[in-house]
């Protein structure tokens, strides 16, 4: 396992493309979070919002993210994780997760994040402060 | 409608960082690393137990702010944020409310929006803080018309 020490400014830790996004996907985020809001699950209630499907829920895509980091565990933790949504996420999207190291400051490792669909267009953006132990 | 409400908070709610729950939610967010999970690599790790993932505390109950009820349709999540002071363990439990932080109104593309800022809190049973997040939830003119009726 590598490790975010070694990780220099302006480098990135590995990317990850998720598979595309399916309903069932979006059935156990709902499940699993406690947020049944419809317009992640169903079709008619998605248009009735005025929206042409079903979206993701930003949390789904936010928790995603956050797997960039899960392996380094004994490293440090995520001490601030802040996140701006802007834009949707449909069915069949193909989104990729990322981060760059911005800023170090002794055992604070300052990321931007973001997280963009096959268009290239971004879904989400922010920030990790990553604290090293 | 919500100006009024800013400073309002919930009483406290104790949870649990349920074991199923969050091999539950690190299933659904895709996250298969047996840190969550397996109770081996928790006892091994410097935890030594299992963690949730860092936004797990969408799981809890933080408890209902009187006279505050936010419609379940028509809303967008616009920003979130968490911020810890360490990892969330499996089987500890937590003390969780909310707080209405700000309420205010901007023009926009799609009319007059409404920007509500939530602030929410986990501490341990002596009231040391573990995690707090905040959420910016952007309510649109349609919306709010409904809601005053």
């Amino acid at each position: 396992m590598s490790t975010l020490t070694q990780l220099q400014v302006g480098e990135s830790v590995t990317e990850i493309q998720l598979d595309p996004v399916s309903r069932m996907d979006l059935i156990k985020y709902s499940g699993a979070s406690g947020d049944f809001n419809p317009i992640h699950t169903i079709d008619e209630e998605a248009k009735k919002a005025g929206l042409p499907g079903i979206i993701a829920h930003g949390m789904w895509t936010m928790g995603n993210l956050a797997k960039l980091f899960t392996a380094y565990y004994e490293e440090g933790f995520m001490k601030d994780y802040s996140i701006r949504f802007k834009g949707m996420v449909f069915l069949n999207d193909v989104i990729k997760l990322k981060a760059t190291l911005k800023e170090k400051q002794d055992k604070n490792l300052r990321f931007t994040v973001q997280a963009v669909n096959q268009q290239g267009n971004e879904v989400l953006k922010g920030e990790v402060l990553y604290q090293q132990y | 409608m919500f100006k009024e409400q800013i400073g309002k908070q919930s009483n406290k709610v104790k949870n649990v960082v349920e074991r199923g729950a969050v091999k539950k939610f690190a299933e659904a967010i895709g996250d298969f690393h047996p840190i969550y999970f397996d109770e081996e690599t928790g006892r091994k790790s410097r935890y030594q137990t299992n963690i949730a993932p860092p936004t797990f505390p969408r799981t809890f109950d933080y408890g209902d702010i009187e006279g505050f009820n936010l419609p379940n349709k028509g809303l967008i999540h616009g920003e979130q944020t968490f911020h810890y002071e360490r990892p969330l363990k499996v089987g500890e439990e937590i003390f969780c409310y909310s707080k209405v932080k700000n309420y205010f109104e901007k023009k926009g593309n799609f009319g007059e929006m409404g920007f509500l800022i939530l602030e929410s809190f986990g501490e341990d049973a002596e009231g040391g803080l573990i995690f707090s997040s905040t959420s910016t939830v952007v309510i649109s003119e349609a919306v709010r018309k409904v809601l005053v009726k």
